[in-house]
């Protein structure tokens, strides 16, 4: 059949990474001479059909049942199994969300069909599918191949390719039947919450200030706020930043906390270890300040201003403020 | 409460990562491997959980070759462990996620495990599915990023975290399997009289050949470093220079200033 793209729903909206996969689905079907589907599971999807349509597709597929009314990883990963079985996609798309991470596997262990996960690149060599993910803790680049003809669920890396690139289109709408019955859900799941989110989404801000330690001490943590504000911008940190309890967890950026691609990543005295550097990487533009020539922030940033951040930031902030 | 732990030996973080020349792993001359992070979380979580039901056993899981393994076996059995399996695999060592929960599950069903916890993924390959490929070959429910866990009965809650600052708690059926987060707790370090203790602990070993049923269903075909691929413009010299090229940038460039 092709590929196979999951559409994920987030606040009533089709994932902004999703589209990122549909827009890497579209890359490996020109890639391959293939077609893609494109599939809304849940409860209640019609509020995303008219989104999905509007992507250069071959169809939407729609799986819907009462008991997707919210995520459980047994009746997700059943489903797919299902819609893997009926329509035998070569490749089952989809972004590398904290969804995904929790029940694809489990579709695979199901469906006897391998799972490359985190993918940042495809191409094909020598007539093969070739999956580029990172290892080592991003120090070092690996190919990944799938063995056999059961191709394989893939799930794309955020930022690996850009929403905004995806093709649009006018695409046909197909409802699936699906089953599932209150048994083969053995989980128990409650209501979502947050913990003290303070209403900031990182991940929804086009400009992003953020702090490390070599901002030094916490009293100077206002003049990096002053920064943010005179740049219309969300302050962030780095671990030990919040570690330290100069700036509350849910402004952290990394491996464990939020994973963002802003317009601008304006780091200030943060020296880009690599637990820092999964969550930012993906940033449009990145300008680092650092005192440290040597600093691994300049590796990925595309400005790298040398230099002390205590003299610069107030005179920025004073320039940014007149203007 | 029977808990296994599945435990990868992996490089020290720390460790300057370079490629091996065929491409196929990396070089090891200074490579110190060590307990992956998110395991040593895992190991801790079953051990605080055997303390609080005040019975049980903690068995450690660990496949990979003897000169690795045995280091971060003992450590575990230091830590508390009651006993370690051991699955012994030689070069080429397997990279397929799949084909190493098979290899797992083969080597541990007939143990009927309560409790599996993994690490959420290893620093190294980074794959992130061993633990939940081996709960659901074993018919077990499975839950990931766990940052804290509650057993009542046959029952065990864990609340999971989400993206953007969520959290959801789930309630799983015994038997189930768990992916650790790393953070869930404050691992401990070996007692010197667990350090004494853990050489008489048992280490059984299974051979990795006698348990590989199957083909391999992915591979690791090349290992490289990354061309970097950004140009990078360093501004330099005095603050007030750096300003005015940065003002530039931020309005011209950019373009994150209003008109």
């Amino acid at each position: 059949m092709g590929i196979l793209v999951i559409l994920e729903q987030k606040e009533n909206s089709i994932h902004r990474m999703s589209l990122e996969a549909v827009a890497g689905a579209q890359d490996m079907a020109d890639k391959m001479n293939m077609e893609i589907s494109a599939l809304l599971m849940g409860a209640d999807v019609s509020p995303y059909v008219e989104k999905a349509q509007g992507l250069e597709l071959k169809e939407v597929i729609v799986a819907q049942h009462e008991l997707l009314n919210e995520y459980s990883c047994d009746g997700f990963s059943e489903i797919v199994r299902q819609v893997i079985e009926k329509e035998s996609p070569n490749y089952v798309v989809m972004a590398h969300t904290y969804m995904v991470r929790d029940f694809l596997p489990r579709v695979s262990a199901l469906s006897g069909v391998p799972f490359v996960p985190d993918v940042v690149s495809f191409q094909v060599t020598d007539g093969k599918p070739v999956f580029t993910k990172q290892m080592f803790n991003s120090k070092l680049g690996s190919d990944i191949v799938v063995n056999g003809a059961q191709g394989g669920l893939i799930s794309f890396q955020s930022a690996a390719y850009q929403a905004e690139s995806v093709r649009k289109g006018d695409a046909p709408v197909r409802d699936i039947e699906i089953s599932l019955t209150p048994d083969q859900i053995r989980s128990v799941s409650e209501a979502p919450f947050q913990e003290s989110s303070g209403g900031v989404d990182l991940t929804s801000a086009e400009v992003l200030v953020s702090v490390g330690r070599g901002i030094g001490e916490e009293s100077k943590i206002p003049m990096a706020k002053a920064l943010a504000d005179a740049i219309g911008a969300e302050l962030a940190a780095s671990r030990p930043v919040v570690d330290s309890g100069w700036l509350p967890p849910f402004r952290q950026i990394g491996s464990s906390g939020q994973n963002v691609s802003p317009k601008l990543y304006f780091s200030v005295g943060i020296s880009g270890a690599i637990q820092h550097v999964v969550g930012m990487k993906g940033s449009q533009n990145i300008i680092a300040i650092n005192k440290d020539p040597e600093a691994p922030i300049f590796e990925i940033a595309d400005y790298a201003v040398v230099g002390d951040l205590h003299e610069i930031i107030p005179r920025l902030t004073e320039a940014l403020q007149e203007q | 409460m029977k808990i296994a732990v599945l435990i990868k030996q992996v490089p020290g973080s720390d460790s300057a990562f370079r490629a091996s020349e065929n491409e196929l792993w990396i070089e090891e001359m200074q490579i110190q491997y060590e307990m992956n992070e998110s395991d040593a979380y895992a190991l801790e979580e079953a051990l605080l959980i055997k303390e609080a039901q005040g019975s049980g056993e903690v068995v450690v899981v660990c496949m990979g070759p003897s000169a690795r393994v045995s280091k971060v076996l003992r450590e575990a059995l230091a830590k508390g462990a009651d006993r370690a399996i051991h699955i012994v695999e030689e070069d080429p060592l397997e990279t397929d996620p799949y084909q190493i929960a098979n290899i797992l599950s083969e080597s541990i069903k007939s143990e009927s495990f309560d409790l599996i916890l993994s690490g959420l993924q290893s620093v190294d390959l980074g794959m992130g599915q061993t633990g939940v490929l081996l709960g659901t070959m074993l018919g077990m429910p499975t839950a990931t990023l766990v940052i804290a866990t509650e057993i009542s009965g046959d029952k065990i809650k864990v609340k999971r975290e989400l993206e953007s600052g969520w959290f959801q708690w789930v309630g799983l059926p015994l038997p189930a399997c768990l992916s650790i987060q790393s953070g869930i707790n404050t691992p401990r370090y070996p007692s010197l009289k667990g350090i004494m203790g853990a050489k008489k602990k048992e280490i059984k070993t299974i051979n990795k050949g006698d348990v590989q049923l199957r083909d391999s269903l992915q591979m690791v075909n090349r290992i490289y470093s990354m061309q970097r691929d950004k140009k990078t413009e360093f501004i330099e010299g005095e603050p007030d220079s750096q300003v005015s090229r940065l003002m530039d940038i931020l309005r011209s460039e950019v373009k994150v200033l209003g008109a």
